[in-house]
């Protein structure tokens, strides 16, 4: 005797299943994603620094112009130092990045440009002024080239070479010119 | 002399009428007028704190800088509209478009709990499984008379 077995699932439509996954998928991605954000870190040496523009206080402006653009910048090594009025660490590398200026830009191959992280005008204006800073510095409006670099804190500064390529990170103050050199000399002379 | 009397008299009435003038426009902003804005704000460096309890050198520059503002006769939405432009819409305590920010995700998070919901209601409904063969053995219970036999010996010696 053969039985013939005709099994009528009554289950959930196919099109409800894959509604249901394609949310939990999505759902699992976007953690994903936001965990990985969170442990990448900082803007890694080796990657591409794409283009954005920094708006500069008046009386720092680079080349007379009120906007500096990555772009304009290549051919050259880029220093962009992220600091703070605020911030005390700051104040140990304040005079060391203006003598490091001091002593590149006769050479015309080094641009530092100065990012004001979450600052006052007023309160910068007195901090570039107390430290004799001359290079140009803005604003980091809206945290835009902050959140860009992935920034973790301030003070953080960034080598980018004649290509636009970042080369150098350094998270933390410099303790002297010595260590800006160090880094600034063979990438000028590759 | 009473002519000049009279003019030295009207210039130091109209200098005093000046006078109270100027000291109405350069009225200081009080801690109050600078925590009202101040608290819905949020410090962008610190973590989900207020401006006017963030107890920070930042800060406290903020603050500052809101009563600047107000000195110079800012109105409060100029005056957040600033920070917008320099930290970016993560200061605002309430978002600047909330329509956005909460009625979409709810939205979503409805249809979400809607097609979950459908789902597991069709999951608990029990199977139904018809059988050929099940019809055919659900039959012969009645009829199998070995089965009826046995049934009626086990109520014979209860």
């Amino acid at each position: 005797m053969t039985e013939e077995l005709t099994s009528q699932r009554r289950g959930v439509p196919i099109w409800v299943q894959v509604t249901v996954w394609v949310f939990l998928v999505a759902l699992l991605v976007i953690v994903a994603m936001g965990l990985q954000r969170a442990q990448q870190g900082t803007v890694q040496p080796g990657e591409k620094i794409e283009n954005f523009t920094l708006n500069l206080f008046s009386g720092y402006e680079y080349s007379n112009k009120t906007q500096v653009a990555m772009q304009e910048l290549r051919g050259k090594v880029v220093v962009i130092n992220f600091w703070a009025s605020w911030c005390k660490p700051c104040e140990q590398e304040a005079s060391e990045m203006q003598q490091a200026w001091s002593l590149y830009q006769p050479t015309g191959k080094v641009v530092f440009v100065g990012a004001d992280y979450v600052d006052t005008e007023p309160e910068a204006r007195v901090y570039l002024k107390k430290f004799g800073i001359t290079y140009s510095n803005g604003p980091d409006l809206a945290t835009k080239i902050s959140q860009y670099f992935r920034i973790k804190g301030v003070p953080e500064t960034y080598f980018i070479d004649q290509n636009g390529v970042l080369k150098y990170v350094q998270v933390g103050p410099f303790a002297s010119v010595q260590e800006i050199q160090n880094i600034l000399d063979p990438l000028i002379n590759q | 002399m009473k002519k000049i009397l009279a003019i030295t008299l009207l210039i130091i009435i109209l200098a005093g009428a000046f006078a109270s003038i100027v000291f109405a426009q350069t009225k200081i902003p009080t801690d109050d007028d600078v925590n009202r804005i101040a608290k819905q704000l949020y410090c962008p460096v610190c973590e989900s704190t207020p401006l006017d309890v963030c107890p920070t050198e930042a800060c406290r520059q903020w603050r500052e800088m809101i009563r600047t503002m107000l000195t110079n006769g800012k109105s409060e939405a100029e005056i957040k509209q600033y920070f917008v432009t320099q930290y970016g819409v993560r200061v605002l305590n309430v978002p600047p478009n909330p329509w956005a920010t909460y009625f979409v995700p709810g939205v979503v998070i409805l249809i979400g709990a809607a097609l979950l919901f459908r789902g597991f209601q069709l999951w608990k409904k029990p199977l139904a499984t018809v059988s050929a063969s099940d019809k055919q053995e659900a039959q012969p219970v009645q009829q199998d008379e070995y089965l009826a036999k046995m049934e009626e010996e086990l109520r014979k010696r209860k």
